[in-house]
């Protein structure tokens, strides 16, 4: 198949930024999107120019580093799957495709398609934590959890931290990547203790960190390539009105 | 070097008492004396994030290094499988005892006693801290942890989080790290490679890195230096390992004088998903625990082209239920790989390149259920369909083997001290605990076991016998030869501005070690190998090509750095394969085999640790430390 890419370069956060035209032909339709880029790139390399920036690593969909707009979509067309994971089956012979970095004010572009998702790490760092020393711990089975819950923890904690519910959300809201590691931590019996002070510290830092207003759109979640739910921002909500109750009462 | 004897340093006594006895007698720092030592620790995966997180508790300052852009990234959280742990909770009779000789017998009898045991016994403290942390283990309806069974062993021992649980083990140190970074006692360089140890008086005591964003060299300082950073798999270009994983941290640490141990040593994972063109940047492996309910065979007769679902019952070979009924499809990974070779050397591969052997599903699928096989195995099995555009549930998996793990690594003692005093060497990165063959679940343990309960103990016994913050600032004078150096070096790769592509002579290495150093060996190809590679450094160095400037982002300048490193590794390999005239674990050497074609280890000449020093003007230099078994008798490995 042959295909046209629309890609947007940028040489650093400090430089403007355009798209650039390129062509590839006789792509193999069973590569995968990123193997894609690595021919342009040797591509651009023979021609003595400067190859695409991106951000990829474990290409098994896991690790989260890779992560661009594909046609206007977070990861691109296909349903729960990163970049890395997407494969040119998905397009068509001639097919336009355009590919731009995730855009977010608390994302900058540090090159090309790679951005600087750092924000999400000092979200976690404010609070998205059980406060336990090494070697505290007591035997594991004295802590029942019953298995649904701790499903639906796992789910939660599913969260891969690439940064596409941010891309998706017209507001560059982080609640759904806020509100995963919340609701992992408020399911368990583990994270009750501090629940109060993680869910406040947590949303003061999203604030801080200048992610914008959740207005429940779902656009997040149906980008997930990890499907983490809708219901996590409304858990992250009941334990956020339940810390400003709580916080009213030890006032007085 | 010359008289140079290596020493593991394992205290005497009782195995089952012997670390905790000597963590008595080991030097200890209140929070307040710990605050005066600076530690640098390199990599942020399982061992890095856990041994930061630890020191940091116990009050010392971390400078945590890594080229990934947050510690969430590093490569461990692509392990699916699980963590081994002898809590017995499935009450099959599992032990420390029998974990520890799993272990070790799994590894071919090449691993060091002392070092396993301790491994075995942590593995219960690794579970508690875990759950402690929230990390969502698979549980049963009762509310109680969930085990399932791994190659290689016959009880029920691997706590897991469906197919992802590096992930959730990660993401948990990863919170203790940021608990830390929260409390200041940590500082995260992001997106920095380390291209160099510094020594000073023959001590660690600093590293150089680049930083990838805007390719400053710069020089960092500290009391002591830790390498957390992972294996060397992607020295064959193509592996399960994530594309940037590399050996440069350990190459420059082996330069400075530490000492490689067991190069050669590889793993090869028989449950990947097979290459299937020239543009494949990397392989998937799929989770050895899908050997509980795959069942792997390929047609009995050569050739054949039929699709599998037309291939009768009768026509099947079940070749691993066949060979080894005791153990059937959980044989160790050593073992399933190699005789997925040997039916496809034999002609009986399937798919269109008949290099691959099917892992089929049906008997499970008709006996539990399809909802029972997507709880345990869904994201796998969606991973498969996705890459294939085949249906797992449907038709039988397509797998081969590929290169996984690297069970050699920096060679260090009972304390994870290399030969450099002041450097250590924890989890991958180092070759302590698995022998010739690592056992599944078990490299997830190892990093935790190092990082958590391990070094923090080992470096702070160190550290107590150093002075602290003696004062060495980075204007030093080995500090500013190193740094010249790496710009050096950086400058010359700049400047060939040849007409080969990095990826292009990584390709050819990857050929020739794969090739060569892969899951069959021999001496004649082993000394071509040795031939070769020189003529690929050479190519290297004079037409490789890297577009742009190294004054910003370029990555093609940071895999240059690394494929650099990896085609000297790649010598050391040869010679170390070369030199074990035995086959063993996942060092398969065709001249040694038995009747049965089963691995033949010489353990009158070989039960040693081949540790390697570097050599700058031709063949590396050998030491040898010999291995004592006192508690387990040396047998032949029979999984019959």
């Amino acid at each position: 198949m042959n295909i046209n890419l629309k890609i947007w370069r940028q040489k650093s956060n400090t430089n403007e930024g355009k798209l650039h035209d390129y062509r590839l032909e006789n792509v193999d339709p069973n590569i995968s999107f990123l193997e894609m880029l690595d021919i342009l790139n040797n591509k651009l390399i023979k021609e003595q120019q400067d190859p695409v920036a991106f951000d990829h690593d474990c290409r098994e969909g896991i690790c989260g580093s890779c992560g661009f707009m594909i046609n206007g979509r977070p990861h691109g067309p296909q349903k729960a799957t990163t970049v890395c994971q997407l494969h040119m089956r998905s397009f068509n012979d001639e097919d336009d495709i355009l590919l731009e970095p995730f855009r977010a004010k608390s994302f900058g572009v540090i090159k090309d398609l790679s951005v600087d998702r750092q924000s999400f790490d000092r979200i976690i760092s404010s609070a998205g934590f059980v406060s336990v020393d090494t070697g505290e711990a007591s035997e594991a089975n004295k802590i029942s959890i019953d298995k649904n819950n701790a499903d639906e923890a796992f789910l939660s904690a599913a969260c891969i931290g690439c940064g596409a519910c941010v891309a998706a959300c017209k507001n560059s809201s982080a609640m759904l990547f806020t509100s995963a590691k919340v609701s992992h931590l408020a399911l368990l019996p583990q994270g009750q203790k501090e629940k109060t002070e993680r869910v406040n510290k947590m949303v003061a830092t999203m604030d801080a960190e200048g992610f914008g207003a959740c207005t429940n759109t779902g656009a997040c979640s149906a980008e997930c390539p990890k499907e983490i739910g809708q219901t996590n921002i409304a858990r992250l909500n009941r334990e956020f009105v339940k810390a400003q109750v709580s916080n009213l009462f030890e006032k007085k | 070097m010359k008289d140079f004897k290596l020493n593991s340093k394992a205290p005497n006594g009782e195995l089952h008492t012997k670390w905790e006895d000597y963590k008595k007698t080991l030097n200890k720092l209140s929070p307040e004396e710990a605050n005066k030592y600076k530690v640098i620790i390199i990599g942020t995966g399982l061992a890095g994030a856990s041994a930061a997180a630890t020191l940091a508790e116990k009050g010392f300052n971390i400078h945590a290094f890594s080229y990934h852009e947050s510690p969430r990234r590093a490569h461990s959280i692509a392990a699916q499988g699980g963590i081994n742990a002898a809590k017995n909770y499935k009450k099959d009779g599992d032990s420390v005892m029998r974990l520890f000789y799993d272990t070790i017998k799994g590894g071919d009898f090449r691993s060091r006693e002392d070092n396993v045991y301790r491994l075995a016994e942590l593995s219960v403290n690794i579970i508690d801290q875990c759950v402690a942390q929230g990390v969502p283990f698979a549980r049963e309806y009762g509310g109680l942890l969930d085990n399932r069974s791994f190659g290689g062993v016959q009880v029920s021992r691997t706590f897991y989080a469906r197919g992802q649980t590096g992930q959730q083990l990660l993401l948990g140190a990863y919170s203790a790290l940021s608990r830390q970074t929260n409390a200041k006692k940590v500082k995260f360089y992001s997106r920095h490679d380390m291209l160099d140890v510094v020594t000073i008086d023959g001590k660690a005591k600093g590293i150089i890195t680049r930083n990838l964003l805007n390719g400053k060299i710069e020089a960092h300082s500290a009391d002591v230096v830790i390498l957390a950073t992972g294996g060397y798999s992607n020295v064959y270009y193509l592996s399960t390992n994530a594309m940037a994983s590399n050996v440069t941290a350990n190459w420059r640490a082996h330069k400075k004088g530490a000492l490689f141990a067991n190069p050669s040593f590889t793993q090869i994972h028989p449950t990947c998903i097979p290459v299937k063109n020239d543009f494949q940047s990397k392989l998937t492996l799929m989770s050895e625990s899908l050997r509980n309910d795959g069942r792997v065979w390929v047609p009995k007769k050569k050739n054949d082209t039929r699709k599998a679902s037309n291939i009768p019952e009768e026509e099947r070979d079940y070749y691993l239920e066949r060979i080894y009924p005791a153990f059937g499809n959980l044989v160790p990974r050593d073992v399933a790989s190699r005789r997925a070779k040997e039916v496809c050397d034999n002609g009986q591969g399937v798919g269109n390149t008949g290099v691959a052997v099917y892992l089929d599903f049906k008997k499970a699928i008709e006996e539990k259920g399809e909802e029972y096989i997507k709880e345990k195995y869904g994201n796998l099995f969606d991973m498969y369909q996705n890459i294939t555009d085949e249906n797992p549930y449907k038709t039988p998996m397509k797998i081969y083997p590929a290169v996984h793990y690297t069970m050699g690594g920096l060679w260090v003692d009972y304390n994870l001290m290399t030969t450099i005093p002041g450097l250590f060497s924890i989890g991958e990165s180092n070759f302590s605990d698995h022998g010739a063959n690592r056992l599944g679940a078990s490299a997830l343990m190892q990093g935790l076991a190092d990082g958590y309960f391990v070094t923090p103990h080992t470096v702070m016994d160190y550290l107590a016998k150093e002075k602290p913050g003696l004062g060495h600032k980075a204007e030093e004078k080995e500090f500013v030869d190193a740094i010249k150096e790496t710009e050096k070096d950086i400058e010359h790769i700049m400047s060939i501005k040849g007409d080969l592509v990095v990826d292009e002579v990584h390709r050819e290495l990857g050929k020739v070690v794969w090739d060569k150093v892969g899951m069959a060996r021999n001496k004649e190809g082993l000394e071509n190998a040795i031939n070769s590679i020189p003529k690929i450094k050479e190519k290297f160095w004079k037409n490789v090509s890297i577009p742009g400037s190294d004054k910003d982002m370029n990555q093609e300048l940071e895999k240059a750095l690394r494929l650099k490193d990896f085609i000297e590794l790649a010598e050391l390999m040869a010679y170390d394969a070369l030199d074990r005239n035995e086959s063993c674990g996942g060092h398969f050497r065709e001249e040694y085999q038995t009747k049965e074609n089963e691995a033949e280890r010489n353990d009158s000449d070989f039960k040693y640790v081949a540790a390697w020093g570097y050599n700058k003007n031709g063949k590396p230099e050998l030491f040898k430390e010999d291995l004592k078994y006192n508690n387990v008798k040396l047998k032949t490995r029979s999984y019959k």
